[in-house]
């Protein structure tokens, strides 16, 4: 049985039953296994808040350890104790408010909408947290965090992460080393709400300066750390008007 | 009795050594300077070809007689995003973490040259087995430089190993940065990668002078 494949109407016979098979096959596979994904994406952002206010477990210095995610459900509803949308003037409770998109909302307020912003309100051992989504651009791709602060807008705790930026250098931004380097800066520049810039050259590398809202930046990942500044810097200015209510009470 | 025939074993042993897709052939380049920074990046990178590469050329290979020859390099194009998605949804649903790191390499997967040149080069024409065996083979080859130069690129600009210090701690000054020893930001950038592979070459090609081209 000699097939001629050289025919045009063999070619394009091919290519439409190599199509069908392809998608069907893609197609079903994404239907089965998106209940999956979708509860790993859920227990990831539900781990990535917690340690942004600390509750993780890391031992010493090191890696970066989470929740594990058989336990992370439980902590969440035991650590963050209010879920807050803010809507233009407006703020509401949802308990759902982590599952927010940053991304549509940030699209959304450049456009003109009122975003939704969610704010997560954390307490542990008698401290407050208040947690605040970001989302940014690195070199290749997106970015995006959490970042806690207290009443002082002193930062508690931040969590990184990134899609796609390069594995050794701009990746290095979900490294412990340039994560912790963060906690204890402060926002605030006078009243300017100024973000923490990365920085080169800061002529404190060990970070022991904690008011020049400055960290040491990774080597080779100028851009990555350009985007991590701005990232902060842009989020925290959507919940400008929200820590205000916070800082004077 | 041996498990492979001669020819067989040496599909696999060849692009190992002297017929090595990265140092002999010149290609997928791109990536192996793009994620050898890591030792663990590296290492996700070349599992990932074994696995694209193994079972993309056994199934090239399947259909190889009833490609239409005007578009084939469309069909061999498909054959490889389509893998390289199963495998990124497989692992986002049942190992999430990992499923992480490789969403880097997905899109460099899926333009490696030694995938497309080996569909090319020997699926279309030979049968299942020995394209399985032709895959590996060159995979493994890939793999091999990638975890050579990520080896080195670590060591030396991190002073770690799969993130591990061993070398001491640069900032507290232990271990051989007790010394005055500094790592070599130089090697973390890109163009490191150029040198380790070149010096690769050179090694190579210095033991085993029938490598060494006329001109």
């Amino acid at each position: 049985m000699a097939i001629n494949t050289e025919k045009n109407v063999y070619t394009v016979l091919f290519a439409v039953v190599m199509v069908i098979i392809v998608g069907s096959v893609l197609a079903f596979l994404a239907s089965a296994l998106s209940g999956k994904i979708k509860e790993n994406e859920r227990f990831e952002k539900q781990q990535n808040i917690l340690y942004a206010m600390g509750v993780h477990e890391n031992e010493g210095e090191g890696s970066v350890n989470f929740i594990p995610t058989d336990r992370v459900e439980d902590e969440f509803s035991k650590f963050i104790t209010q879920q807050l949308v803010i809507n233009g003037g407006g703020i509401s409770e949802d308990n759902e408010a982590f599952l927010i998109d940053l991304k549509k909302e940030m699209a959304a307020a450049k456009n003109g909408a009122k975003p939704r912003l969610p704010v997560f309100i954390g307490e542990k051992e008698g401290k407050k947290f208040y947690i605040l989504p970001m989302y940014g651009k690195g070199l290749w791709d997106a970015i995006w965090g959490f970042i806690s602060l207290n009443e002082d807008m002193v930062v508690q705790g931040v969590y990184f992460d990134h899609k796609a930026e390069t594995p050794g250098l701009g990746a290095n931004i979900k490294m412990r080393y340039f994560m912790d380097d963060f906690i204890g800066e402060s926002i605030l520049d006078g009243e300017r709400y100024a973000g923490i810039a990365v920085a080169k050259g800061n002529n404190d590398p060990v970070n022991q300066i904690k008011d020049d809202n400055e960290v040491d930046a990774l080597a080779g990942a100028t851009i990555t750390g350009n985007g991590v500044s701005a990232m902060i810097r842009e989020s925290v200015n959507l919940y400008r008007n929200y820590l205000e209510t916070i800082r004077k009470q | 009795m041996a498990l492979l025939s001669k020819k067989d074993a040496n599909l696999i042993i060849d692009p190992l050594a002297d017929n090595n897709p990265i140092t002999i052939q010149v290609l997928g380049i791109c990536s192996a300077l793009a994620i050898t920074a890591e030792l663990k990046a590296s290492l996700v990178m070349a599992l990932s070809v074994i696995f694209v590469l193994g079972v993309g050329n056994v199934v090239i290979s399947l259909i190889r007689n009833i490609i239409p020859s005007k578009i084939r390099i469309i069909v061999q194009l498909i054959v490889v995003a389509t893998l390289v998605i199963v495998v990124d949804q497989v692992l986002k649903a049942f190992a999430y973490e990992l499923s992480k790191t490789l969403a880097v390499f997905v899109g460099l997967i899926i333009t490696n040259c030694i995938i497309m040149g080996r569909f090319e080069a020997f699926a279309l024409g030979n049968g299942p087995w020995k394209s399985f065996l032709d895959g590996i083979g060159n995979a493994l080859g890939y793999g091999v430089i990638l975890i050579i130069v990520g080896f080195f690129r670590e060591l030396l600009g991190s002073g770690t190993l799969f993130g591990i210090k061993v070398l001491g701690d640069p900032i507290a000054k232990t271990g051989v940065y007790a010394f005055g020893y500094e790592n070599n930001g130089f090697m973390i950038i890109p163009p490191a990668a150029l040198i380790v592979v070149g010096i690769i070459i050179w090694v190579q090609r210095s033991r085993n002078r029938a490598l060494i081209e006329e001109n």
